[in-house]
């Protein structure tokens, strides 16, 4: 089960818990976060349930968990809610076949720091892992239009308790559409004429706005809307 | 009532304040009284949440509805004094009977899971103050005379029967299902005993009203005529009474096959569709591969528009021909695209319009461009971001596939891009083009959403970097040739 994550390069690579209830997609990822050229991932564990995932967590303290979002005992939000007291320095990116808003929001809420589906590539895995690790979301382009879907103004919509956080800047709402529509961090950079690190600053406010909200429409909204 | 009961707890938000009681609890207390008595004295479930308070009868602890105890706790006074003054007002008229019958209509029953407990004094001062209702009524009908005497005595008693009756159908108001099962089981006898308790005391006082007023000969005649009435009223309403039948079971076949859907939607969820995303991944780059990864994909698509469809979608057609919105439309516009070309298409849509001529036309300039995309770009996915506004819908196609130099286009995409933009124009559209050998390309699709004002927009068309918002145009864009 360990991986030789002693013999780590310079640059240390991040260590990785993988938490899906399918050993087999557990092992498809592992081998695909492994098969990668520039090794900047390493697979220390699995978990196929939440007792486990808090096990493996718990012993191996890894710097980033994929967490899958679909489990029978409870899901992601479950491990996130008896891990995250505990380890607080451990991040989470949920890993999910659901497009569903209500999973996606859900775990983003419970404390993910990003959201990307199972069909993702190796290659991009690991760097949203990496990505994550370095401290920033991780907006796929899909979870990147919930959320502005989950922010829009609505005729309907209620008052809103508080407009800090009920509300994303207008900077933030152009970031945000432009990770909606598939662009890079840099090429999001280039184009607002901001630096990139501006850009991981304003996803991360996002991310921070997501999770603390209490807007009425994140937690209805994601429940009465149906996938894509 | 129902509407009343469903919607005030709502929207007065009131929390019980103790988790839900065991489902069974309410139905035994309910039942016969006996469960849960315990010593603690009443807790009045003072609501700490400000704005309107309602009178809510009491689930627990009710000795007939659960009204006086509901009074009591509204007006934060003891229940004792409350039920006196119901007895009282019994005497004035039998206004009291009145006044609880209308409380018992129109209070809706308290949030399930309040706890209280109830002395076994208290339930016995409550039984012994309804008894003395009742007989306080017989009595001052009797030394109220003829007049009152043969009306409010057989009354007390028709009401006693409705009393019972009512209680018992009032009682298991959306009770789950295992609470309900053991409530059949409990109270099952206990409940028809009171049925039939009331049934016979009802048909008891209208008895001894009719024969405290009319001779035996027309009673005999009276009854005739009653049940040929009522036999009339059953046979007319037979269609009625089918229909109810009918419609209650259709209403409960149709949950069932919702409760169905979930539980596949469950399991499915969780094998197939992993499954579907890990061939998808695993499979080889060769045309084999591809080609799998295709088949993987259509069916993920399908098999996600049959889960999370609209309830009624059958799984042959997720999406396609019904399609209402805008969103829906795109959406099964890039599995198609999806499927004729073996890429992935992942539409983002945010906002949703009605379908009409406009964005029809949209959908089919997007299509355009994805299969554009699909054909030319070299991409395995293309990212489609649509997003509707009060003003502009929008819609971006973007891969990040070799991209072409905008000033030495050739043949086959000046045909894209005039297609694409003559469709947008025609509606009053805008087509941005932002690409260049290597970066990938994005068309940018805007249609302003004011209806019908085609005319307007037209005059602007043809000027470039007109855009209302988002980010500004950066020199790669080129507007359409």
């Amino acid at each position: 089960m360990t991986e030789p994550s002693a013999t780590a390069t310079p640059d240390e690579p991040v260590t990785v818990v993988v938490v899906d209830d399918h050993a087999l997609f557990r092992r498809g990822v592992r081998a695909e976060l492994e098969s990668l050229a520039r090794r900047t991932v390493s697979v220390v564990g699995e978990a196929g349930s939440v007792d486990e995932a808090v096990a493996v967590i718990g012993h191996r303290k890894p710097d980033v968990v994929l967490l899958d979002v679909h489990m029978p005992d409870g899901g992601g939000a479950a491990v996130l809610a008896r891990t995250r007291p505990e380890h607080p320095e451990v991040v989470f990116l949920a890993l999910s076949v659901s497009d569903a808003a209500e999973d996606v929001i859900s775990v983003i809420r419970a404390g993910a720091r990003g959201y990307v589906t199972k069909t993702i590539s190796g290659r991009e895995l690991a760097d949203a892992v990496v990505r994550v690790r370095a401290g920033d979301a991780v907006f796929s382009p899909r979870l990147a239009g919930f959320v502005l879907d989950a922010f829009a103004d609505r005729p309907g919509a209620t008052g809103v308790v508080d407009p800090e956080l009920d509300q994303l800047t207008r900077r933030e709402r152009d970031v945000l559409r432009l990770l909606a529509r598939g662009w890079s961090y840099k090429e999001i950079a280039a184009e607002l004429v901001i630096s990139v690190k501006t850009v991981e600053t304003h996803v991360s406010s996002v991310l921070r706005k997501t999770q603390s909200s209490n807007r009425h429409e994140l937690s209805r909204w994601a429940s009465d809307r149906r996938l894509v | 009532m129902g509407d009343v009961e469903d919607v005030a707890p709502r929207r007065e938000g009131i929390d019980p304040a103790v988790a839900p009681a065991a489902p069974g609890a309410t139905g035994a207390g309910g039942a016969g009284g006996g469960a849960g008595a315990a010593a603690a004295s009443t807790v009045p479930s003072a609501p700490a949440t400000p704005g309107i308070r309602r009178v809510r009868r009491r689930r627990e602890g009710a000795v007939i509805a659960g009204v006086t105890g509901g009074v009591a706790d509204h007006l934060g006074v003891d229940v004792l004094r409350v039920r006196l003054v119901f007895v009282l007002l019994v005497a004035a008229a039998g206004s009291g009977f009145a006044a609880y019958a209308l409380l018992w209509l129109f209070c809706p029953i308290e949030p399930r899971g309040v706890r209280r407990t109830v002395p076994p004094r208290e339930r016995r001062q409550g039984l012994g103050l309804a008894t003395l209702g009742v007989l306080l009524a017989l009595v001052l009908s009797g030394i109220g005379g003829q007049l009152s005497g043969w009306i409010v005595g057989p009354l007390a008693v028709v009401l006693t029967g409705v009393a019972l009756v009512w209680r018992e159908a009032d009682t298991p108001d959306a009770e789950t299902g295992l609470a309900r099962r053991s409530r059949r089981l409990v109270g099952g006898r206990l409940g028809l005993l009171r049925l039939l308790a009331g049934a016979v005391l009802v048909t008891a006082g209208i008895a001894a009203f009719l024969l405290g007023n009319v001779d035996l000969s027309q009673v005999q005649f009276g009854l005739l005529a009653a049940l040929a009435t009522l036999a009339g009223v059953v046979v007319l309403t037979v269609p009625w009474w089918m229909r109810l039948v009918r419609e209650l079971g259709a209403e409960r076949r149709e949950r069932i096959r919702g409760q169905e859907r979930a539980d596949i939607a469950a399991h499915l969820h969780d094998s197939v569709l992993q499954t579907l995303a890990l061939i998808q991944k695993q499979a080889g780059e060769d045309a084999a591969g591809r080609e799998v990864r295709r088949l993987a994909r259509s069916q993920e698509r399908e098999l996600r528009a049959w889960l999370y469809g609209p309830p009624g979608g059958d799984a042959g057609h997720p999406a396609g021909a019904g399609d209402a919105t805008f969103a829906a439309a795109l959406a099964s516009t890039a599995g198609e695209v999806e499927d004729d070309y073996g890429l992935r298409v992942a539409p983002v849509v945010v906002g949703d319009a009605p379908l009409d001529p406009d964005t029809t036309a949209l959908v089919a300039a997007a299509r355009e461009a994805m299969v554009n995309a699909a054909k030319h770009a070299g991409v395995d996915e293309i990212d489609v971001y649509a997003e509707v506004e009060p003003e502009t819908v929008e819609v971006f196609v973007r891969d990040r596939g070799c991209g072409f130099d905008p000033d030495a286009v050739p043949e086959d995409r000046r045909g894209l891009a005039g297609s694409v933009r003559d469709r947008m124009t025609r509606h009053g559209g805008r087509v941005r083009l932002r690409t260049s050998p290597g970066e990938g390309t994005e068309v940018g699709l805007v249609l302003p959403r004011t209806p019908r004002s085609t005319n307007g927009t037209n005059g602007t068309n043809g000027t470039n970097g007109t855009v209302t918002e988002g980010p500004d145009p950066s020199e790669l864009e080129e507007e359409a040739r």
